[in-house]
């Protein structure tokens, strides 16, 4: 793109200089005329073997004219070696063959997508999403808006030509109403492909956005705003001020099947009646209204937990001697139970006592819907399937589960039911059901929330898998409010104790480090 | 030093420590914890997670921020993933290395949340357009959705291309205890990325080779990438397959249980083995050959219609008679099951 206007209009010349045709500068507004192009193109472009010095736009096309722009701006705001630049699908695709910055090619419409990652990876950069109507207006609605929508510090230049160009003459968003495209052969009908999409004025209804303006390539006066409006975005974003976006209604001469003269033209009479131009916003960053959090800054290995080299939640406590091979364990009841919890906690008392573990939840829509269980492998062994599908325990917080459940328990296993009787009409499997009124003891000690504590005193007590001392210092390192861990101290004792007074099985002379 | 962990959360922390700061995903069951954890550590460490519109958006901001040369991750399932395609393979014809994460659910269309294990297709055959291929890792515990995580990280690095960790709702739900170690991990240069500097100015991020030439010879030095990758990466473990008679394959979750029926059946006197790939893609084929050079039947176990056995049978070329087991839709088999299965098999055969 030389300088000689692509679209058979005096262009406006530019401001940028080469190194070769240093001129006095002059204060103030007057402008020298320089005959060469921006150094932010490539001297030879390579799309092409032949005619190095072409683009591969047709005659009187928008895009040549808005590269130039850009280039001149990006030159002018010596941003060069800082911009990023992203090109869209259609015919701007190759926009990297004249652009001499860093380059990046995207998937069709992801463009403000593409665009906001890299500028969060590269803060402070020029970040430059480049698309068409097809591209942003239509494939890419949702990723336009949404990047808008969270102020991204990015700019997006939109050129519309109302049509698809590159693959042939096809109805975009943006074609006017009774417009006729290779796919609306009879001209748009808003009754069947609806109204052309006003991005520029929705954009304009979200809060984050700085600035947004619409221009046009009509005639000279209008391509001097759309420089200064491209300038403008750019600057915008140079000052890290946040989203800008420029709507650049633009010639497509050869899918319009009109000389570039009258395509020009056609913008002035046709387009901009339907799509006017204005400055839809434009004002300064605004302190939040919104007091924000800030996240703390730390350590990779602070936040990953490992930054101490102190092993004492991993404690291994080997005077400990399990007496099993390994215990499988399934708790069910109701979401808020604290059906989870338990098995969580069982579970990280079995790696503190040096055992493998694995703690198996039921999720989703389940547990929402009222129902949760879990399932928990104590091991000697390296733990092949967590699946538990035959406990040898079952704790049930509520009788719906027992009865769930009850038929995989294994032979001779144990049911720990969570009420005050076990119901007469229940047909017990071959396992002894102990029935502990966990809820009411909870109840009376305070809070029904703890009556998963109570069921696991009575638990760690009936089997012994694990020692009621590690489950409370569990218990200290997990609960943070000291009214509860001392509910939870209540908890887990009456468990124990009501195993002690009313299971047939007596106590058991295993001290087991809890006081 | 050990901690009970959730595999989900696993996976982020093992992200972590590869020196991944830039999370960008969509919430899904069952993979939202890898959304949720990473939410909360990345921006603590000075790295960027952000929420988008949609797995589009994401996989195509992933895109963006793996162009820059930051190591980076997405994580979703199977819907999730199958929105993610295109990008995919956008990011593989571009060369980009990232990792991305399909923590497996029941399908197809919306399915159910329950683990399966049905994206095998869609992840290791493809799934997006045009000739490509994912380096896939299959983990099968927590410790490993944070150690094949840091892996991914790795063989993406090293062969820039996209690497999948392709976990199911069970690995991804559970807890075990986690081995964590910090240590500083070497991040190779990457000089073709595009960061706005004038050292990488003039530097290109694309997937299109206009010129059939040009494309075919894109093509061809990819190819050739892959075939380096199946030469240097399959990765495996096995267990009893020394004197094994009957060989069962299963990945993932279903490798535990697998392991755990293998168990059983030795007990009972029945020469079982157990081959576990770990590299879903390339696929461990010769040592598979090898393990199954003496066996007189193989079962694949997998928790689908039958996607991984096709892997097998092309392995096996028709020496060993290849059956298969599978369940679906959420229910998984348990060891007694898998044992039932095989003594029937065996029983079939005398």
């Amino acid at each position: 793109m030389a300088n000689e206007s692509v679209i058979g209009i005096t262009v406006p010349e530019t401001t940028a200089k080469v190194e070769a045709d240093i001129a006095p500068q002059t204060d103030g507004e007057a402008y020298e005329i320089v005959r060469s192009k921006s150094t932010v193109f490539y001297d030879q472009y390579d799309r092409k073997a032949e005619g190095k010095k072409q683009t591969h736009y047709c005659p009187g096309c928008g895009h040549g004219l808005v590269h130039k722009l850009i280039a001149e701006a990006l030159q002018d705001l010596g941003e060069q070696d800082n911009t990023i630049f992203v090109s869209p699908v259609g015919c701007s695709v190759f926009a990297y063959y004249y652009f001499d910055v860093g380059n990046v090619q995207v998937a069709h419409g992801r463009a403000p997508a593409s665009a906001s990652a890299i500028k969060r990876s590269c803060p402070g950069r020029m970040v430059i999403s480049y698309q068409g109507d097809g591209d942003l207006a239509a494939i890419g609605t949702a990723e336009i808006v949404h990047a808008a929508n969270r102020g991204e510090k990015i700019t997006v230049f939109f050129v519309n030509n109302g049509i698809y160009g590159m693959t042939g003459g096809q109805m975009a968003p943006t074609t006017l109403i009774g417009q006729k495209s290779t796919t609306s052969p009879w001209g748009r009908r808003p009754s069947n492909e609806g109204y052309p999409l006003h991005m520029a004025e929705l954009l304009a209804t979200l809060e984050a956005p700085i600035y947004i303006e619409r221009v046009a390539l009509s005639d000279g006066k209008n391509i001097m705003k759309a420089r200064r409006a491209i300038r403008k975005a750019l600057e915008v974003q140079r000052d890290d001020a946040g989203f800008s976006f420029v709507e650049i209604l633009s010639p497509c001469p050869t899918i319009w099947g009109k000389g570039p003269v009258e395509a020009q033209r056609w913008i002035a009479d046709k387009i901009v009646p339907a799509f006017p131009l204005n400055v839809f916003r434009d004002h300064s960053p605004e302190p939040l209204a919104i007091k924000e959090t800030e996240p703390p800054q730390r350590s990779v290995a602070d936040v990953l937990g490992i930054a101490s080299k102190d092993v004492a939640r991993g404690v291994v406590r080997p005077e400990l001697a399990h007496r099993f091979q390994g215990v499988k364990i399934k708790i069910a009841g109701l979401g808020g139970q604290g059906v989870l919890l338990l098995g969580q906690l069982l579970t990280e008392m079995g790696m503190r006592e040096g055992l493998e573990v694995s703690w198996l939840p039921s999720y989703g829509p389940e547990m929402r819907s009222g129902s949760a269980h879990c399932h928990v492998c104590l091991s000697q062994e390296p733990i092949g399937s967590p699946v538990v599908s035959h406990p040898d325990v079952l704790v049930a917080m509520n009788e719906v589960s027992m009865r769930k459940f009850a038929h995989e328990i294994v032979h001779g296993g144990t049911i720990l039911y969570n009420g005050a009787t076990v119901p007469a009409d229940f047909a017990a499997p071959d396992a002894q059901v102990i029935a502990i009124p966990a809820s009411e003891i909870a109840d009376k000690l305070g809070s029904t929330k703890v009556a998963n504590i109570v069921m696991m005193g009575a638990l760690l007590k009936e089997t012994e898998c694990l020692a009621a001392g590690t489950a409370w210092s569990v218990l200290q390192d997990k609960v943070k409010k000291l009214d509860l861990l001392e509910l939870d101290r209540k908890a887990l004792n009456a468990g124990r104790l009501f195993i002690d007074e009313h299971a047939h099985i007596g106590a058991l002379d295993q001290p087991d480090g809890f006081t | 030093m050990r901690q009970l962990c959730k595999g989900n959360v696993a996976l982020v922390k093992g992200a972590l420590l590869a020196g991944c700061r830039g999370y960008y995903g969509y919430p899904i069951t069952p993979a939202s914890e890898i959304a949720e954890a990473a939410a909360l550590y990345f921006p603590q460490v000075g790295g960027t997670f952000l929420q988008a519109e949609s797995e589009t958006a994401a996989i195509n901001m992933v895109y963006g921020a793996a162009a820059t040369g930051l190591r980076v991750m997405s994580a979703s399932s199977g819907p999730g993933l199958s929105l993610m395609q295109e990008g995919i393979s956008y990011l593989a014809g571009a060369e980009l290395p990232c990792v991305i994460v399909d923590v497996m659910r029941g399908g197809p269309g919306l399915g159910n949340i329950a683990p399966e294990q049905s994206d095998y297709f869609a992840m290791v055959k493809g799934g997006g357009h045009g000739n490509y291929r994912n380096l896939v890792l299959a983990p099968a515990s927590v410790q490993e959705m944070a150690d094949l995580t840091i892996l991914a990280f790795e063989l993406a690095d090293k062969y820039r291309n996209p690497a999948v960790v392709l976990a199911d709702g069970f690995v991804g739900q559970m807890m075990e205890p986690l081995d964590l170690e910090y240590r500083e991990v070497p991040q190779p240069e990457k000089p073709w990325a595009v960061k706005g500097t004038p050292e990488t100015r003039g530097n290109l991020i694309s997937s299109i080779f206009l010129e059939p030439d040009g494309l075919e010879d894109h093509e061809r030095k990819m190819e050739a990438k892959y075939l380096r990758a199946q030469e240097a990466e399959p990765r495996y473990e096995m267990s009893y397959t020394e004197d094994a008679e009957v060989l069962l394959v299963g990945y993932g979750i279903v490798a535990r249980i697998v392991h755990s029926a293998v168990e059983a059946l030795r007990r009972q006197g029945v020469k079982a083995g157990l081959f576990r790939p770990i590299t879903l893609w390339p696929y461990p084929s010769k040592a598979l050959v090898k393990a199954a050079a003496h066996v007189e039947k193989v079962l694949v176990v997998e928790l689908s219609n039958g996607q991984m056995v096709e892997d097998v049978r092309l392995a096996l070329n028709g020496k060993v008679p290849v059956e298969f087991y599978g369940r679906g839709g959420g229910n998984v088999p348990s060891v007694k099951e898998i044992q039932e299965q095989v003594l029937g098999r065996v029983a079939a055969a005398v």
